[in-house]
């Protein structure tokens, strides 16, 4: 399956991460390289082949659902790159 | 200043508890070795005030003899992935250039209180995405073992700069982690241990994630023993960790009393592959005789799916990491670039904040993830990778143990394989599908190629069988061909 301009914007878009207009072609070259390479799993038989989502297979740890953090406010926003009163601050978002 | 740089911590211990050397002496040997060769960037931060701190308070437990941790005051270096409270953890990314954590990973504390004294944080590929450590935001590092003619050569990664300054006598060990390669490649270019242990065994709290399903941490060394050690003192259950196993833990160093004798060995045919440089593909049928020299029988086993390992990776990891990666959206913590709207900030953020390779597998990880190719590609790697464990169990009711070459390749030169990601990607062939399936993984050296480079060799065990992989490295380290 090979991917064009469109798709490589579109992708960028779900991921956040803008694309320059200069970087576009080479990435898409990769890309499609990169997902060339990997259509080789379509000459897999897995038919009844179950996906394996992780090799984990002791039960998963469960935990009561309280909080037990310890961490104030101003020690969670202390790498934030702007906050005000203990809170993160980002543009306005309402129309 | 006596030269700390040719013993393991094996040894080191036995000098500290006889009393001939002291903690502080140790530390500030190394302190001196990682200033004196700072050209080779293993380092992205020193932490050499903290180190001597540990290390005083590790003279005194000696002196008193009481509660002495495993690895009482022994120096090492701590990858830039580990969170460290108080202390800048990077992951070898812009994004997390001013990064400093309010707590501390379960491997880093479980370390520190086995008396381990951390001299700094060691360099990585960005997100430990890489496999040469030239994706780093703070410089590639230098691999401090050069060819007979003299090339400046890749430490592999992405625990580039923990094989690099375990190699060059700047610490006695640091910890690595794997997600399909990153602490056996390394170790391998740099003629170290490296092992990845089963998955589970190392909790992975306080580890910056990359692909969470196969990240796992482990240790760099540049003895078997000391990487028992290591082991010891990372593991751990840990609650914090919804996948950390609650196993037994034996006692590694147990290894030295496991027999070899009449275990069998599988011969995968299927990791002979084409490209296998000539000089390895010796070094492996050498180490074949070791083994039957020790009394083991060596089998054909066949691994069927071995070839789609490497695009099977190239799907779940970087679908994991586009997951795992969403975190950073310039909000929370880590670098920001500003803007009037919400959505132009986060994609400008990221754009600046994470370098061409991260960059490239986010969005491979998007677009297979995304409705209409879910499918397609990333339901279809689940279940390769089911086949591809598979295979491993089949082969393990043969089997004891699996002996591979861990790279087809030895060390490159800087700069090569920079300009298709795809050559890069190849690296990791031999090491990624252990990684897929979960298993304990050693790698180590078995001598060096007529260009004075070393050669690694891999075993793979059974899960929670990390004691007969020790043992197996062990005969390879033993016999050096």
């Amino acid at each position: 399956m090979s991917i064009d301009n469109s798709i490589v914007r579109k992708v960028g878009k779900l991921a956040k991460i803008k694309i320059k207009e200069s970087e576009e072609n080479k990435l898409l070259d990769e890309l499609n390289n990169i997902l060339g390479w990997v259509d080789e799993l379509k000459k897999v038989d897995t038919e009844g082949v179950e996906p394996m989502l992780s090799v984990f297979n002791e039960s998963m740890n469960m935990r009561e659902d309280k909080s037990d953090s310890k961490f104030s406010n101003n020690l969670i926003t202390k790498n934030s790159p702007e906050k005000k009163a203990g809170f993160f601050v980002v543009p306005k978002v309402v129309e | 200043m006596t030269d700390f740089s040719t013993i393991d911590i094996t040894e080191a211990k036995k000098l500290l508890s006889q009393k001939k050397i002291t903690a502080t002496e140790l530390t500030e040997f190394f302190i001196k070795q990682i200033e004196e060769k700072k050209g080779l960037n293993c380092f992205i931060t020193n932490t050499f005030d903290i180190a001597l701190k540990m290390a005083k308070e590790s003279d005194e437990k000696i002196q008193k003899g009481s509660d002495l941790g495993i690895l009482e005051g022994i120096p090492i270096g701590m990858k830039d992935l580990f969170c460290t409270d108080g202390v800048k953890t990077t992951a070898g990314s812009k994004m997390l250039e001013n990064f400093v954590p309010f707590y501390e990973s379960t491997v880093s504390l479980n370390l520190w209180k086995n008396g381990a004294i951390m001299l700094g944080k060691t360099n990585m590929d960005e997100f430990a995405m890489g496999s040469a450590n030239t994706t780093s935001f703070f410089g590639n590092v230098l691999n401090p073992i050069r060819s007979n003619d003299q090339k400046d050569l890749v430490p592999g990664g992405s625990s580039g700069g923990s094989a690099a300054a375990v190699a060059s006598g700047q610490c006695f060990a640091a910890t690595g982690s794997d997600t399909g390669g990153s602490i056996r490649q390394p170790a391998s270019f740099c003629g170290l241990v490296g092992l990845k242990p089963t998955y589970g065994r190392c909790s992975r709290f306080g580890m910056v994630a990359f692909a969470s399903s196969l990240d796992q941490a482990g240790p760099i060394t540049k003895t078997v023993s000391d990487a028992a050690l290591m082991l010891q003192s990372m593991c751990s259950y840990d609650e914090k960790d919804s996948t950390s196993s609650k196993k037994l833990i034996p006692n590694f160093s147990d290894y030295k009393k496991f027999d070899l004798k009449g275990k069998k060995i599988g011969l995968p045919n299927e990791y002979i592959i084409e490209g296998l440089n000539e000089e390895i593909k010796k070094k492996f049928d050498q180490c074949i005789n070791i083994f039957k020299d020790c009394g083991s029988e060596l089998i054909d086993i066949t691994l069927p799916h071995t070839n789609y390992a490497l695009p099977t990776y190239y799907i779940i990891a970087p679908a994991e990491a586009s997951a795992n990666l969403a975190r950073y959206d310039g909000v929370r913590y880590g670098l920001r670039e500003n803007s009037e709207n919400l959505d132009d900030l986060y994609q400008t953020t990221r754009a600046s904040g994470f370098g061409d390779e991260v960059k490239r597998r986010l969005i491979i990880g998007t677009y297979v993830l995304s409705a209409g190719y879910y499918d397609a590609y990333y339901l279809k790697a689940l279940k390769v990778r089911q086949l591809i464990s598979n295979d491993f169990k089949n082969a393990f009711e043969k089997c004891d143990l699996i002996l591979t070459p861990t790279t087809p390749n030895v060390a490159f030169p800087i700069g090569e394989k920079q300009n298709d990601p795809l050559e890069m990607y190849l690296n990791d062939v031999l090491t990624v599908p252990a990684s897929l399936a979960g298993l304990p993984a050693i790698s180590v050296s078995a001598g060096n190629n007529n260009n004075n480079l070393p050669i690694g060799m891999q075993i793979i065990g059974r899960p929670f069988e990390e004691i007969s992989v020790l043992a197996a490295g062990s005969v390879i380290e033993l016999s050096k061909v």
